[in-house]
């Protein structure tokens, strides 16, 4: 059915209002001023407000706000909370911890100079920022697909509202505009949904070792103040996840944030190879260990969430660049798992997008070029250098276990500054790791205590998710029967169990199994889209504004 | 005829309400506010009205402080033509909300005054009533169909027992009701348009109100935590359960 769509044309079109595409925003228009120069600039998000969608631990290194507003403690920016300790525990069973000596803390872990902050409280003041100075965003409205007109990327177009589960228009059916710009940055987070389609139109990976990911789930609570330990950080590798084997990697953190917070999470790698692993689960038993539970103890739990992380790093790296477009932040894959943080990084290529953009169109260019100065520059800054220098990191540890690789990683980074003479690649993707079910042992889970630990629909609860019910199911199949025909017989559908929303279930109602998608629980994580063995769903984005609603995520 | 519509800015009714650890409110900071969904479906209706030809003149209301701003221009991005910020940091209780909303009416010679029945917030369900008080004019509160015809407007109004028809003099208070319409999506181009609509700001000494604090909250306190429910596998058991709790 073709539709009549209005149009609004823009010098630049960013997708997603996250520390990216902020940040690539504010530094469009802070050169553009420099040059006494116009450039009309629009951030479209899907969340229902800018944060919305915003999940972070987070520690965050202030190196790349300290370029792009070196005033910006005047300008209130919420890093309130310097970090005061860090502890790195080894978690050798669910009762046994070692807490490793500082000294033999990688250089990359080290935290002295870092905030703790909500990195949804800063991107609303970002927001604010980039609307001080003309930037238009508009939250509510989700980027669907990109226009291509002869190989060039020529905008967005934006997600109708009003259609029904069935994808007829409802009354209040309003058409998505097209949003038309010289060039679209795209900043969707990690697996974009249109960054996805770029890499694999353009062939933007194919020099690229395959992207590897983690789903990271936390929660924050609030604690008695006598637990309370403002700016402690503590990360922890091992239990309840692997320490010298590498089926199940991944790491946990837990930070002492400002009001009585206490921020908690678990980090899986997505190349686990259990299909009965269940990351949600992990994390609810990960809260019972006393190393955790003394801090959380007698308090409670008021947000959850989860969002998968591109961790691959610098050799996953696709090409950023394609005719009429880039993309940045954690669309592009820039975190630096090493020190895992990319907050600071997706700030940076925003950056450095926004100049070699602004360079072109303030010399009077047209767009829809590639701009192959974005990844020139890239190249030649501090982004591209820390990117290189943990480039071993997550190779080393899929290859070796959290505790040999990481040893290797303490030698690398503190010996050889980051510099090893040799590359370590890893060359399977995530959803190719599973074994089959019949060769895996069972987990069984302990059951939630309702005190540190809580089911997974009472955990969606405290997202504040919602989604308009009568639309179509964002959670696309490309084939309907092989969840029941194909995963369930090999891998017990692991969906069920990836998923921390509870959006899959297998259901029986006596005619056999059924599976289901419980769309409206969904957090944006994209979990499935990168895990299911089959690469069978395909995560499209819903009617503008659903979704979960962070609060200081 | 001009149409004045009150919206008021609330915790977004999808985020899930947290009491503050003293008791001494709910968390408001850092959480997601909207319109006040029944404010939107005045707002709606008063759009649908002036397309009809019914209503000339839209302007909205609002009082809070700066970030009410936010919901004014929701308002404009629905098709009110301007707006009027009345700037107040503190707490506004019902009656000093009426006495405000009150006077923009006056001074606006408005013939009709729409706003939601109750706001999610506090649920007071008094402010409509109120101001139709101060003002001596008439009121239909909870309507599920409004219609304009000359000086009177012809209202039906949800009540206990089913439906009610009225029909009032204007000026007139109308307060809304769930089932009245379904508030339309924004459009990006009425939101652009929205941001350059004129907000006149004005404050509680330029409207001659002197704001009252008739109410004090001494304590909020969360609902008690759902005590665990019990499996019944069979009928009998269900009975013998809901006997021994006395239920039955």
């Amino acid at each position: 059915m073709s539709v009549e769509r209005d149009v609004m044309e823009y010098d630049v079109v960013v997708v997603g209002a996250g520390p990216s595409g902020l940040s690539t925003a504010c530094r469009l228009k802070q050169l553009a001023e420099a040059a006494g120069k116009e450039l009309s600039v629009c951030v479209v998000e899907k969340g229902s407000e800018v944060g919305a969608h915003i999940l972070s631990g987070a520690v965050f290194e202030p190196r790349a706000l300290n370029e792009l507003f070196p005033d910006w403690k005047e300008r209130g920016a919420p890093l309130n909370v310097p970090v005061s300790g860090d502890d790195i525990y080894f978690f050798r069973s669910e009762t046994a911890a070692f807490k490793m000596p500082h000294l033999f803390v990688p250089k990359t872990m080290h935290n002295d100079g870092n905030y703790i902050i909500s990195l949804a409280n800063l991107c609303r003041w970002l927001g604010q920022q980039a609307e001080g100075m003309g930037v238009e965003i508009y939250p509510g409205f989700a980027a669907q697909t990109a226009i291509i007109e002869d190989g060039v990327v020529k905008g967005i177009t934006v997600g109708d509202m009003g259609v029904n589960r069935e994808g007829e228009h409802k009354p209040d059916f309003t058409p998505g505009m097209e949003l038309r710009a010289k060039y679209t940055v795209f900043a969707e987070g990690c697996r974009g949904h249109i960054g996805k389609q770029l890499i694999a139109q353009y062939a933007l990976a194919q020099d690229a070792d395959p992207q590897h990911y983690a789903i990271g789930i936390k929660e924050i609570w609030t604690v008695p103040e006598s637990q309370h330990k403002p700016g402690l950080v503590v990360h922890g590798a091992g239990w309840p996840l692997d320490l010298t084997g590498t089926s199940a990697l991944g790491g946990s953190f837990l930070y002492h944030f400002e009001n009585n917070q206490v921020l908690v999470g678990l980090i899986v790698d997505l190349s686990y190879t259990n299909p009965h692993l269940s990351p949600f689960d992990e994390f609810q038993r990960f809260k019972h260990h006393p190393v955790i539970k003394q801090y959380l103890d007698g308090g409670t739990r008021t947000s959850y969430g989860a969002r998968a992380i591109c961790k691959g790093g610098f050799n996953s790296l696709p090409k950023s660049v394609f005719p009429g477009g880039m993309l940045v932040g954690c669309d592009l894959g820039t975190m630096n798992f090493a020190k895992i943080k990319g907050n600071h990084t997706a700030m940076k290529s925003g950056m450095l997008a926004a100049e070699a953009i602004a360079e072109a169109l303030l010399a009077g260019g047209e767009g829809g070029d590639t701009l192959d100065s974005y990844p020139a520059k890239f190249k030649a800054s501090w982004l591209h250098d820390e990117l290189y220098r943990s480039r071993n990191f997550g190779p080393l540890l899929h290859k070796f276990g959290a505790l040999v690789g990481g040893a290797l990683n303490y030698i690398e980074q503190n010996w050889f500054g980051g510099k090893f003479p040799f590359t370590v690649h890893d060359l399977k993707p995530d959803h190719a790791t599973l074994k089959l079910a019949s060769a895996s042992p069972k987990i069984t889970y302990p059951k939630p205590d309702g005190k540190l630990s809580f089911d997974k629909l009472s955990s969606v609860f405290l997202s504040s998710t919602n989604h308009e019910e009568d639309q179509p199911v964002h959670l696309t199949l490309k084939d309907a029967d092989i969840p029941i025909a194909k995963n369930l017989p090999m891998y017990d559908e692991p969906a069920q169990r990836y998923c921390p929303a509870g959006v899959y279930e297998v259901v029986d109602e006596g005619s056999g199994p059924r599976f289901q998608i419980n769309a409206q629980n969904c957090v944006h994580c994209k979990t499935c889209d990168i895990k299911d063995p089959a690469q069978n769903i395909n995560w499209v984005a819903p009617e503008g504004g659903g979704g979960p609603n962070y609060a200081n995520m | 005829m001009k149409a004045l519509v009150s919206v008021k800015r609330v915790v977004d009714y999808n985020v899930r309400i947290q009491v503050k650890s003293d008791g001494s409110g709910v968390v408001t900071d850092g959480v997601k506010h909207s319109m006040n969904p029944f404010d939107e479906i005045a707002m709606e209706e008063a759009v649908r009205l002036k397309e009809k030809g019914k209503v000339t003149e839209i302007v909205a209301v609002t009082i809070g402080g700066a970030k009410n701003e936010e919901t004014l221009r929701t308002a404009l991005a629905f098709g009110a033509d301007r707006a009027i910020h009345v700037k107040e940091e503190g707490e506004v209780q019902p009656l000093t909300a009426a006495k405000a909303f009150a006077a923009v009416l006056k001074k606006e010679e408005a013939k009709l005054f729409l706003a939601g029945k109750q706001a999610i917030d506090d649920d007071a369900n008094q402010t409509g009533q109120m101001v139709a008080a101060l003002l001596d004019i008439a009121q239909a509160t909870f309507a599920s169909k409004v219609e304009i015809d000359g000086d009177k407007a012809t209202v039906t109004r949800e009540i206990d027992a089913g439906l009610e028809t009225l029909e009032v003099d204007l000026p007139a208070v109308i307060t809304t009701d769930l089932r009245l319409n379904e508030p339309r999506y924004l459009k990006l181009p009425d939101i652009m348009k929205a941001k350059k609509k004129p907000i006149e700001a004005v404050s509680f000494a330029d409207l001659g109100v002197t704001p009252a604090a008739g109410l004090k909250t001494t304590k909020t306190v969360p609902p008690p935590a759902r005590s665990k429910g019990i499996m019944v596998k069979t009928t009998d058991e269900l009975v013998e359960a809901l006997k021994s709790k006395g239920l039955l």
